[in-house]
């Protein structure tokens, strides 16, 4: 009765996606969104794929990892060599970035995740950042001038990418998967105890963040036709890191929200460049000042929409907002 | 299993910290079924007792094993799958999630549906989930604690903190149940219930108890045998009455006769 009920809402959930997609397609076709607007968008999408993969590995999982824009390299690289060198089709650089930046996040993930808090934090910054070096001095790619990529990327690509992360996140977040890498970020040493291999779901959030953050850098590389190993120094991995921090740590809508607000106010602030960080400084500052638990704080944006149901159905929400 | 085989069997087990020798030759037997305490002054290496036989520590010394099976080295999670599972002296509770979440999490080594099942949710997903939501339910309500299980557990009061705490390392399946000062900063009240709640265990689930413990009635009241450590070593092991009346047990705990 439940699962039916759920299975509904989350129907209803696609289904509106849908709408919205193919609503916004034929405002492209009609020429109301104009190509900025339409740059806009796609922005937005990648960082909504990458907020969202962050948060499972920082808001779910509790792994303090600063060097997201790593993977987002690998799989941008991944990806334009795919179709610029290899000269296949776009799918496959797609799939072939997740599957890179997965691999490699698997590598780094294994011997790092060994590392608690600081630790980690640094490990992760410095594979972000030798990641950056690595392909700053690969003549194959271009070096510091880096690769011009063909803008291969339409906007229903775009959306059902973000879509598919967004699922694929929140059903694995919702499982009792979901709950051991929960029970890793709220006490490890528990977690152990109640026979929860946390070193194998800390390395599988880990893969799978890394996964979609390698689809994200295809997304990325095929949208902006030239990638250099500038566009993804530690700042970056900052940019992403404040989404999941400001939406709220543990949110996932939060974390989508927070993308989407923060590439608007930075896409318009592109105008002002010298007055920029300061001003994307100051909304952090207020932020955790007035809010330090985040935007949506641990709670899910489904969970407003359920206030004042019968007793029942609070309570019920109120298990749903600590698992997702 | 055979009666005289004992359920838990620790032989010479010991651990040093560089030079600190924190628990030394330590040798204990636990039989199926029995409630056995362990009983010592601060600092007597109770709780790294324990963190030896869950594997939190490795011992550098001896050797433990559990239904013949030996598990010095193991990984924690791998030990607990073997059936032994711990409470903390200091609860440890997954505060962000729901009592119910506390108690699958506990169940979660039973579930049958892969990752890739549930990102898809295929049937076995739901199967699977509705299996764990259904035992973790029946599970609260031998507790009294269906009734907060979509509280979370950081919302508890103290005691139904200790008791979700416990109810969570039995839904575990354990065959043994350390449980490390259960009783600690509950008032009497409380420890009456935790006394019957530990009886009411006992006759459900037919386990092997091993209880750290500084209430001494609850101790003497509870527990067939006892085992006093003092300074890593264990200085005497008995029934109630011959611990109460054993000498060393009484310096280690008031200090030696002044002469």
């Amino acid at each position: 009765m439940k699962t039916l009920k759920q299975t509904k809402t989350f129907w209803i959930w696609i289904a509106a996606a849908v709408v919205f997609a193919v609503v916004t397609q034929f405002l492209i076709n009609g020429g109301t969104l104009n190509s900025f607007y339409v740059n806009t968008l796609f922005f937005i999408g990648i960082n909504i794929i990458l907020a969202a993969s962050l948060h499972l590995i920082i808001g779910i999982t509790g792994q303090f990892s600063i060097g997201h824009a790593g993977f987002l390299a690998v799989g941008a690289y991944a990806s334009a060599i795919v179709t610029t060198k290899l000269s296949l089709p776009f799918p496959v650089a797609l799939l072939a970035g997740g599957v890179v930046a997965a691999i490699a996040g698997l590598v780094i993930g294994i011997p790092t995740l060994r590392l608690r808090g600081d630790y980690l934090a640094i490990a992760t910054l410095g594979f972000g950042e030798i990641m950056r070096i690595v392909f700053l001095n690969m003549d194959y790619v271009g070096g510091a001038s880096g690769m011009t990529v063909a803008h291969l990327i339409t906007w229903p690509w775009l959306f059902a990418c973000v879509l598919i992360t967004i699922v694929v996140i929140v059903n694995f977040t919702n499982s009792t998967h979901g709950r051991a890498c929960i029970s890793v970020r709220e006490n490890e040493i528990a977690a152990d105890a109640m026979g929860i291999n946390t070193t194998y779901y800390k390395v599988m959030a880990f893969a799978i963040g890394a996964f979609f953050a390698g689809i994200a850098g295809a997304l990325h590389a095929h949208n902006f036709y030239i990638i250099q190993p500038t566009n993804f120094g530690f700042l970056k991995s900052f940019d992403i890191l404040i989404f999941v921090v400001l939406g709220g740590l543990g949110s996932m809508s939060g974390a989508v929200i927070a993308a989407i607000l923060l590439t608007i106010i930075s896409t318009f602030l592109a105008d002002f460049p010298e007055v920029r960080m300061v001003v994307y400084s100051l909304v952090l500052i207020a932020m955790m000042l007035f809010r330090p638990q985040g935007l949506l704080g641990t709670r899910e944006i489904t969970s407003f929409f359920k206030v004042g149901k019968s007793a029942k159905g609070g309570s019920q929400d109120a298990s749903k907002q600590t698992v997702a | 299993m055979q009666a005289n085989k004992p359920l838990l069997k620790v032989d010479k087990v010991g651990i040093r910290f560089g030079g600190l020798k924190a628990v030394s030759d330590v040798n204990l037997e636990l039989n199926q079924g029995e409630l056995v305490g362990l009983i010592g002054p601060n600092g007597a290496g109770k709780t790294t007792f324990f963190n030896l036989l869950t594997g939190v520590y490795v011992p550098t010394e001896g050797s433990i094993s559990l239904d013949g099976e030996k598990l010095n080295g193991q990984a924690p999670y791998k030990i607990t799958k073997k059936g032994i599972s711990r409470t903390f002296q200091n609860i440890r509770l997954f505060s962000e999630l729901s009592v119910l979440d506390n108690v699958k999490v506990a169940y979660h080594s039973l579930a049958k549906h892969s990752i890739l099942s549930s990102i898809f949710r295929l049937p076995s997903h739901f199967s699977g989930e509705k299996e764990m939501e259904e035992k973790a339910i029946e599970f609260l309500k031998i507790f009294k604690l269906d009734e907060v299980m979509h509280e979370k557990a950081k919302n508890l009061p103290y005691g139904q903190q200790r008791r979700l705490e416990i109810s969570r390392a039995l839904a575990a399946n354990p065959k043994l149940l350390l449980l490390d000062e259960p009783a600690a900063g509950m008032n009497p009240q409380e420890t009456e219930e935790l006394m019957n709640l530990i009886a009411l265990i006992r006759e459900r689930f037919s386990l092997t108890i091993l209880l750290i413990e500084h209430d001494m009635p609850l101790v003497m009241g509870v527990c067939e045998r006892i085992y006093v450590l003092d300074h890593g070593q264990l200085i005497a092991s008995g029934t109630p009455d011959e611990i109460r009346n054993n000498p060393k047990v009484i310096e280690a705990y008031l200090g030696e006769e002044v002469s």
